[in-house]
């Protein structure tokens, strides 16, 4: 499984990132996490509203941050 | 109207707030109404819990609105028009259309890369941390709904006369190669819109706004308060009067070059604007103090300096200063229709 959180630093995308860990440590499931701060990925990823969470590719979300119980259920 | 000015009192401005911390200082403490620590104490204690219900409240509603307009579906409606029109739409819907300074950039690329001219994009720039619904209704618990109003309308003209100058200017040829360079894979809708959202889903979101924002801002609130509250007790009338008042011609321009270089969020000056006006600042003063420092901030500016060169920056900037500005000496000049 492949996780990118994107966003460009501020404290929600770092928020996020957070989130991410945590849940993917809570499932105990093997993924990769990447960070992608540029803006050019990012947009070329097709977000504009940062953060932006996308899995195996997918579009997950755009523009929040979400808690972690919300992350398990999406990666389950 | 009496019910609009009870809501306004007690709603808004939350008179029995301040009541409730009058008699706790003055009765249950003693404190003489005269003192210093009365005054200070009592404003600081019901602006920061006043604030904080307002700022949960307006959050919610403004959140909950706003999960209707995400960039991506302004960007296909704005799309659609042209000229002034696209303008002033773009400044429209700047006021619903959240987003954190860091998104500032993704937002211009994708709106430049689908086609956007760099006009309506400025525009949309400009009157997103301006104008929103919170700051609507909090301007109207300071003052009254008829500044409010006019505030709001400024501030579109603002928008809207930057991005159709910025237009006017051919900046176009300001904006870093990549940005236009890159390939329009950014056009690819996102699976999940966010304008799809269940009823449940956008209250939820909303409640997260407010969760969001109120750890963002928390600080900037606390010492808004804290200034306010010395403004309020410490700092004598006379003194703000010569230097902010109506008498000092320069007031207006003061204000707003000591606001820009702050940033904070519009929470955080209610409580200093508040205190100003309280010591007889003029509004148009306070207006631009507000604007200038929720309108341009630091960290936003530094990230579009990495899209468009250093004229275009500065040229954004200039017009929109220069728009505070006049603003401020307008509100001043017919402030007597208003209050």
């Amino acid at each position: 499984m492949e996780i990118k959180v994107l966003g460009s630093g501020c404290p929600n995308c770092k928020r996020l990132l957070a989130n991410v860990e945590a849940a993917v440590k809570e499932l105990g499931i093997k993924a990769d996490i990447r960070y992608v701060t540029d803006f050019m990925d990012i947009v070329n990823a097709g977000i504009m509203h940062t953060p932006g969470l996308i899995v195996d590719d997918q579009i997950v979300s755009t523009g929040r941050v979400i808690n972690v119980e919300d992350i398990k259920r999406l990666l389950k | 109207m009496i019910v609009f000015e009870w809501i306004n009192d007690q709603l808004l401005k939350m008179d029995w707030l301040h009541a409730i911390f009058e008699w706790l200082f003055g009765t249950v403490f003693g404190l003489s109404q005269e003192t210093i620590w009365y005054q200070s104490l009592t404003f600081f204690f019901y602006d920061v819990i006043k604030i904080f219900i307002l700022l949960s409240v307006l959050i919610f509603l403004s959140t909950f609105i706003q999960s209707y307009f995400p960039p991506e579906r302004t960007r296909k409606i704005l799309g659609r028009f042209h000229g002034i029109g696209a303008n002033s739409l773009a400044a429209l819907l700047g006021t619903v259309t959240p987003f954190c300074s860091c998104s500032s950039i993704p937002i211009f690329i994708g709106f430049t890369q689908a086609g956007l001219p760099v006009g309506v994009t400025f525009s949309f720039l400009i009157s997103s941390p301006l104008v929103d619904l919170a700051s609507v209704l909090l301007l109207a618990s300071i003052f009254n709904w008829k500044i409010a109003l006019a505030y709001v309308l400024v501030g579109l003209v603002i928008a809207v006369s930057g991005g159709t100058l910025i237009s006017a200017f051919k900046m176009e040829k300001y904006v870093e190669g990549f940005v236009t360079a890159a390939p329009a894979s950014a056009m690819a809708e996102p699976r999940i819109d966010d304008s799809r959202m269940s009823f449940k889903e956008r209250l939820r979101f909303a409640l997260g706004g407010v969760g969001q924002i109120i750890r963002r801002v928390w600080l900037y609130i606390l010492i808004g308060v804290a200034i306010g509250a010395v403004i309020h007790g410490v700092i004598p009338q006379t003194l703000i009067e010569t230097v902010l008042g109506a008498q000092n011609p320069f007031s207006v321009l003061l204000a707003t070059l000591v606001g820009i270089p702050m940033y904070a969020d519009i929470f955080g000056t209610l409580p200093i604007a508040e205190a100003l006006v309280f010591k007889g600042v003029g509004v148009g003063t306070v207006l631009a103090f507000m604007m200038a420092v929720t309108a341009l901030s630091l960290p936003s500016l530094v990230m579009l300096k990495r899209v468009v060169k250093t004229k275009l920056l500065v040229t954004f900037v200039g017009i929109v200063t220069l728009g505070i500005i006049l603003m401020g000496y307008l509100f001043n000049a017919i402030s007597f229709l208003f209050i």
